[in-house]
C-alpha cells in the first residue's frame, strides 16, 4: 500500500512569487523573512521524499463557473496546465505544466464515490494559484505528478465545514489504501481570516487577528472538535468575507487526524492576511 | 435582481484582455453590447444554443456603466470578481496598493452582515 509521507497545510498567497523574485527597489521589505520561512517550510516536504502530491485547492472562477458548479472535484488527466491570464496580470505568476497521477485519481474517484462522496471529475483541468502557489513554495522544480482536488469555498451554497473534515479523513484512508509503493504527500491550501472586495481588505494585518490566532491553535494542535464547535458557514462571514477558504484548512485537519499535533508550525503576519504553514509526519519525523 | 448575470458579466470581461480594456475605456458601450450579444450565451455551448431570458435591471446596467463597485457589492455581485476586474482596470493609475486601499475605504460605511452573494 502507498505511504502517507507528509500532510501539509498552507495559506496560498499569490504575491509570494513576485515578492520572492523581486530585486532592488522592487523587493518589498518583508521579502527576505518570507523567503526564509518558505525555505524552512519547503524543507519539511523535501525531507518526506514524496513521489506523488495530492493537491487540495479551490478554483477561483477560472474553469469552474456558476452554470455548472461542482462542490468537490478530482482532476484525472495525464497533464495539468496551470495559471491563468488574470493571475499573470495581477500576480505575475508563470505558466506551468504539471504531470498527473491518473491511477491515484481513479482510485480516489472510485473509492470516494463508494464512501458516499459524490465527487465530480475533470479530464481536462487547468489549475490555478490555489495549487500552483504551494508548488512554487514547496516544490518549485514542479517535478512530481499530482492529483488535484478542488473544493467549493467560493460560490454559495457551500458544503458544511464537517463535510470538509470528513472528506479529509476519507482522503487519508483512500491514500493509505492505494495499491502502490509510492510515497504520497497531501498538500492543501486555504486562508485564515481574509477580506476580498469589501471594506476590511488590504489592512495592516488580516481582518481578524484574533480569529487567526485561534485558527492557528486549532490547526497546530489538531483540535478538530473544538474547531467544528466554533466554525459554521454563518460564523465564517465575521472574520472576513473570503474566510470560507479556512474550510480547506479544516479538510487538511481531517487528513492529519484528531489530536494530531503539527510537526512544523510557522506564521508570518503580513498586510492584508496572515500566512500560516503546517506539516505533519504521520509516521514520525524523517531522519 | 440578477446576481448571476452581474457575475457573468464580470467573469467574462475579466478573463478577456481585450474586453478588460474595452470596459475600462467605454463602459456604457461595453455593457450595451455585452447584454445584447453575450448575456444569453451559455459558455460551454455552441453560439446557436443560447438562453432566452437573461437581462439586467436598469439599476444593474447603471452600476456597471458607472464602474460603481460599491453598488455592485451592495447588489451582491461576487466581491472577488468585482475586485479582480477593477484592479485590472484601475490599479495602473495609482501607486502601489493605493487603489486597493481606496476601494475598501469607499465601502467603509458598510457593516455586517454583507449582502448575500449566493446565486
Amino acid at each position: 500500500m502507498a505511504e502517507l509521507a507528509a500532510v501539509i497545510a498552507s495559506t496560498h498567497h499569490p504575491f509570494y512569487y513576485r515578492a520572492s523574485t523581486a530585486t532592488g527597489a522592487d523587493r518589498p521589505p518583508f521579502a527576505d523573512e518570507w523567503v526564509a520561512k518558505i525555505e524552512r517550510f519547503r524543507e519539511t516536504l523535501t525531507r518526506a521524499e514524496p513521489d506523488v502530491l495530492v493537491m487540495v485547492g479551490s478554483d477561483h472562477f477560472h474553469q469552474l463557473w456558476l452554470d455548472n458548479m461542482p462542490q468537490f472535484l478530482v482532476g484525472k488527466a495525464p497533464f495539468f496546465d496551470a495559471n491563468w491570464y488574470n493571475e499573470e496580470r495581477e500576480f505575475g505568476l508563470p505558466r506551468m505544466t504539471l504531470r498527473g497521477e491518473e491511477d491515484l485519481a481513479a482510485h480516489l474517484l472510485r473509492d470516494g464515490l463508494d464512501r458516499d462522496f459524490d465527487l465530480a471529475f475533470s479530464n481536462e483541468l487547468r489549475i490555478d494559484h490555489s495549487i500552483t502557489c504551494p508548488i512554487i513554495t514547496l516544490r518549485p522544480q514542479a517535478d512530481l505528478p499530482i492529483v488535484p482536488v478542488y473544493t467549493n469555498i467560493f460560490a454559495p451554497p457551500l458544503p458544511q465545514p464537517r463535510r470538509f473534515v470528513a472528506l479529509g479523513r476519507a482522503i487519508r484512508e483512500m491514500v493509505e489504501s492505494w495499491e502502490s509503493d509510492e510515497r504520497v504527500a497531501v498538500i492543501g491550501t486555504g486562508h485564515l481570516s481574509l477580506e476580498l472586495g469589501g471594506p476590511r481588505q488590504f489592512g495592516e494585518h488580516g481582518p481578524d487577528p484574533e480569529f487567526d490566532r485561534r485558527a492557528v491553535e486549532w490547526i497546530a494542535s489538531g483540535d478538530i472538535e473544538g474547531c467544528l464547535a466554533e466554525v459554521s458557514l454563518e460564523s465564517l462571514h465575521h472574520p472576513g468575507n473570503a474566510t470560507h477558504g479556512f474550510m480547506d484548512f479544516m479538510l487538511m485537519m481531517g487528513v492529519a487526524g484528531e489530536g494530531a499535533k503539527a510537526d512544523h508550525v510557522d506564521t508570518l503576519d503580513l498586510f492584508h492576511t496572515m500566512e500560516a504553514y503546517f506539516t505533519w509526519y504521520p509516521d514520525g519525523v524523517p531522519a | 435582481m440578477s446576481r448571476y448575470l452581474l457575475d457573468k458579466f464580470l467573469f467574462t470581461v475579466d478573463r478577456d484582455p481585450a474586453l478588460v480594456e474595452r470596459y475600462r475605456e467605454d463602459p456604457a458601450g461595453t455593457v450595451a453590447w455585452w447584454e445584447a450579444e453575450m448575456a444569453n450565451t451559455i459558455l460551454n455551448c455552441t453560439p446557436a444554443e443560447k438562453s432566452t431570458w437573461l437581462e439586467f435591471t436598469e439599476d444593474e446596467r447603471r452600476a456597471l456603466r458607472e464602474h460603481d463597485h460599491v453598488t455592485l457589492f451592495e447588489m451582491g455581485a461576487h466581491p472577488f470578481l468585482t475586485l479582480t476586474l477593477f484592479i485590472a482596470m484601475f490599479e495602473r493609475d495609482h501607486g502601489p496598493l493605493e487603489y486597493q486601499k481606496a476601494y475598501g475605504k469607499a465601502m467603509e460605511h458598510l457593516t455586517l452582515p454583507y449582502p448575500d452573494i449566493s446565486t
